[in-house]
C-alpha cells in the first residue's frame, strides 16, 4: 500500500506536468518527455522512476527559473517538495529512525547492573539464538502469525471480491465503513471480549450449559477448555486484523479493468477459469500487501498472548517486554527485538520474491 | 447480485466482526458480577461505579489530552507530507515517504520499546508528553493516507488561477487549498484521535506512572470484580469511537462531493 501511494503521487505529478507543459516546450524536450512518459508506463517501479525523474527535472529547472542561483534553487520543485516534507521527515527521523538505530546499537552492548556498558559484543545474539526458550517462542509466534495470516486473507478475499464486483458503486463506501468500524474501536476491549467468550465460565460455555448441552450426563461433560491455546490466540488475532486484509485486496480488485474479464469469457473461458487466470493474478499485488500487513504486526502482538494465552503462551513481544521492563536487561531485549524483526523481514522478502511475477505491474 | 451465496457470506462475516462488540452492552447492563449466561436482570450500577472511580477519571483526562494533542500534531505533520507527496516530486521521495509510513506495518512494540530506550538514555522523564510523541508517530501515516485523497482530488488549476490573480503562496493556500481539503483535515483529526484513544502498547511503555484509558483497563482486567465496570466503560468507549468515525466518514464524503471527486471507498 505504501509503495502504491508513493508511486501514485509520482504518477499524478508526471501526468500533470506533461499535460500542462507539453505545448510550450521545444520539440526535443517534448520528445524526451514523451519517451519518459512511455518508459515509465513500462517500468512503474518507484525506484526506477524516481531516478529518471531526477534526470529530467534538471533541464526543466534551468529553463524555468530566472535570477540568481539561490532563488533558482528556492523555486525548484525538488527544493519546494523537500522543504514541505521536512517537518514530517525530521520527526520520523528523530523519533523513528534514530530509536530503531538505537535498539540496533543496544543489541550489541553489554548489560551492567542498572546501566548499559557501551562495549561492542555479540554475546547477546549468541545468548538469544542458543536459548531454546527463545527459539520455541519465535517458532510459536511464526506459527500463530502464519495461521492468522492464512485465515484472515482467505476469509477476506471473498469479501473484497463481493465488495468490488457485486456491490453497487454508491454502496461501496458504506460497506467499507461498516467493515472498518470494528477495527478502529478499542483493540484491548475486543481482545478481552474474546476471553469473555471463550473462557471456562465464558459466553460459549455458559450458553451451552443453559441450553443443556454441557453438564453431567449431557452431550459434553465438562466445559470446553478453549482459552490458553494457540488456536484461541489465532482466532482472536484473525478477528482483530480482518479489515486489514480486506482493504488492500479490495483496492487491487477495483483496479482490474472489467473488459479483461469480458474478454476472457468471450474467448470461451468459463467463469471459474476467468477468475483463476485473469482476476486472481491481477489481484495478487493486493493479496501480497494483505499478507504483509497482517503478518508483520501480528508477530509483534503483545496483548493477545497476554490475555488469551493467559501469559502461558508468550510470543516474541511478551519476551521483548519482559526484558525491557521487568527484567531491565535492555541489550538482551534489543537483541531479541532485532532478531525477531530480522526473521520477519527475511520471511517477508522471501514471500515478496516468490510472488515477484505478479508484482511487476502492467506489461 | 449473481451470487447470492457471496452476499450471505458477506453478511455472516459482518456478523462475525460485530458479535463480540455486541456483548458489551448486554453485560454492561446485566445485574451479575460474572460475565456469563443466563442474564440476571437490568442494572445501571456498573455505570455509576464507573463515574465514581477517581483513577478512571484521571485516566480519561490523560487520554483526552493525549488524543487531542495527537490529533492536532499528527494532522499537521500529515498535511505537510500529503501536500509534498501529491504536489511535488523531489529526490529521495520514496525512502522518505517509506520511513514516514513505516509505523503502518511495524509492530507497535518496536516503536514503544525503541522510543523507551532513547528517552531513558537521554534522561527524559516518562509522562503523558512522551506518550504523545509516540502516538503522533503511529497516527501520522493514517492521516497521510486520508489527506492524500483530499489533496489528490484537488484541482490544481484553481490554485494556478489564484496565483494568476495575484495571490501569494500562503494566501492561496489559506483561501483556496485549505477550504477544499478542510473535510479531509477534520476527518483525519478524528481518526488520529480515535487511534490515540485506543492505543495501548505505546502508552504502556511510555506513560510512566500516569494512567491512560487503555492502560487503566489493562490493569483492571486481572480483577474479576472489576470486569462488569470495564464492560460499561467499553460500551461508552465503543460508542464514542463509532460516533467519531461516523462524523469522520460523513465529513469525508461531503468533502469529496465538494471537490467533485469520485468516492472510491473508505479511509485507507
Amino acid at each position: 500500500m505504501r509503495r502504491s501511494t508513493a508511486s501514485w503521487g509520482f504518477w499524478k505529478t508526471l501526468r500533470a506536468t506533461s499535460r500542462s507543459e507539453l505545448p510550450k516546450k521545444a520539440p526535443r524536450a517534448e520528445k524526451w518527455r514523451r519517451a519518459m512518459h512511455l518508459a515509465s508506463f513500462q517500468f512503474p517501479l518507484p525506484v526506477l522512476s524516481s531516478a529518471m525523474l531526477r534526470k529530467r527535472a534538471a533541464p526543466q529547472e534551468t529553463r524555468m527559473a530566472q535570477g540568481s542561483p539561490l532563488s533558482r534553487l528556492k523555486h525548484s520543485e525538488a527544493a519546494n517538495g523537500l522543504a514541505l516534507i521536512s517537518p514530517t521527515a525530521l520527526y520520523a527521523i528523530l523519533l523513528l529512525a534514530a530509536p530503531l538505530l538505537t535498539i540496533l546499537a543496544y543489541s550489541f552492548f553489554k548489560d551492567g547492573y542498572l546501566t548499559v556498558i557501551h562495549e561492542v559484543t555479540f554475546e547477546n545474539y549468541k545468548a538469544v539464538w542458543t536459548d531454546p526458550i527463545f527459539r520455541a517462542i519465535l517458532l510459536r509466534s511464526l506459527i500463530v502469525s502464519g495461521l492468522v495470516t492464512l485465515v484472515t486473507v482467505a476469509l477476506a478475499f471473498p469479501i473484497a471480491y463481493f465488495l468490488s464486483f457485486h456491490v453497487r458503486p454508491d454502496r461501496k463506501s458504506l460497506w467499507l465503513f461498516l467493515i472498518t468500524i470494528p477495527f478502529w474501536t478499542s483493540y484491548l476491549i475486543r481482545v478481552f471480549l474474546w476471553k469473555v467468550i471463550l473462557g471456562y465460565n465464558g459466553v460459549i460455555n455458559s450458553g451451552l450449559k443453559s441450553i443443556g448441552l454441557i453438564g453431567e450426563g449431557q452431550l459434553i461433560e465438562d466445559p470446553l477448555q478453549m482459552l490458553n491455546t494457540v488456536g484461541a490466540i489465532a482466532a482472536t488475532l484473525a478477528h482483530a486484523y480482518a479489515p486489514f486484509a480486506i482493504l488492500p485486496i479490495f483496492v487491487a480488485l477495483e483496479k482490474i479493468d472489467r473488459s479483461l474479464l469480458e474478454a476472457g469469457q468471450d474467448l470461451g473461458e468459463s467463469r471459474v477459469m476467468t477468475f483463476l487466470r485473469v482476476t486472481l493474478p491481477l489481484a495478487m499485488p493486493g493479496v501480497v500487501a494483505a499478507v504483509l500487513i497482517v503478518f508483520i504486526p501480528t508477530i509483534g502482538d503483545y496483548v493477545t498472548p497476554e490475555l488469551i494465552g493467559g501469559g502461558k503462551l508468550p510470543m516474541v513481544a511478551n519476551m521483548i517486554q519482559a526484558q525491557l521492563l521487568p527484567l531491565d536487561n535492555k541489550p538482551m531485549g534489543s537483541a531479541i527485538a532485532v532478531s525477531a524483526m530480522a526473521v520477519v523481514a527475511l520471511i517477508s522478502l522471501a514471500f515478496v520474491f516468490a510472488n515477484r511475477r505478479y508484482l511487476r505491474g502492467p506489461k | 447480485m449473481k451470487l447470492p451465496s457471496l452476499r450471505i457470506y458477506a453478511f455472516a462475516y459482518l456478523a462475525f466482526l460485530y458479535a463480540p462488540i455486541l456483548l458489551l452492552p448486554i453485560f454492561a447492563f446485566n445485574d451479575g458480577t460474572i460475565i456469563a449466561f443466563p442474564l440476571k436482570g437490568f442494572t445501571l450500577d456498573w455505570f455509576s461505579q464507573m463515574f465514581a472511580n477517581d483513577t478512571l477519571g484521571r485516566a480519561v483526562r490523560n487520554s483526552m489530552i493525549i488524543a487531542g494533542s495527537t490529533a492536532v500534531l499528527a494532522t499537521a505533520f500529515g498535511i505537510f507530507a500529503a501536500r509534498a507527496g501529491t504536489r511535488f516530486s523531489f529526490p529521495g521521495k520514496g525512502p522518505i515517504m517509506g520511513l514516514i509510513m513505516l509505523p503502518l506495518v511495524l509492530p507497535e512494540i518496536m516503536i514503544g520499546g525503541s522510543l523507551l530506550l532513547v528517552l531513558l538514555a537521554i534522561g527524559i522523564e516518562l509522562s503523558i508528553l512522551t506518550v504523545i510523541l509516540g502516538h503522533v508517530l503511529i497516527a501520522t501515516p493514517y492521516t497521510i493516507a486520508i489527506l492524500n485523497t483530499a489533496f489528490a482530488s484537488l484541482d490544481r488549476s484553481l490554485e494556478e488561477a489564484a496565483y494568476d490573480l495575484g495571490e501569494g503562496k500562503l494566501s492561496t493556500f489559506r483561501l483556496i487549498t485549505l477550504p477544499l481539503v478542510l473535510p479531509g483535515i477534520i476527518s483525519s483529526m478524528l481518526i488520529a484521535f480515535t487511534i490515540s484513544l485506543d492505543e495501548f502498547i505505546i502508552a504502556f511503555f511510555l506513560a510512566g506512572n500516569e494512567p491512560t484509558l487503555p492502560t487503566y483497563i489493562f490493569s483492571q482486567l486481572r480483577f474479576p470484580k472489576q470486569i462488569p465496570m470495564i464492560m460499561a466503560l467499553g460500551t461508552c468507549l465503543v460508542l464514542l469511537s463509532i460516533i467519531l468515525l461516523t462524523i469522520a466518514e460523513y465529513v469525508r464524503r461531503r468533502g469529496l462531493k465538494k471537490t467533485g471527486a469520485k468516492d472510491t471507498g473508505g479511509f485507507l
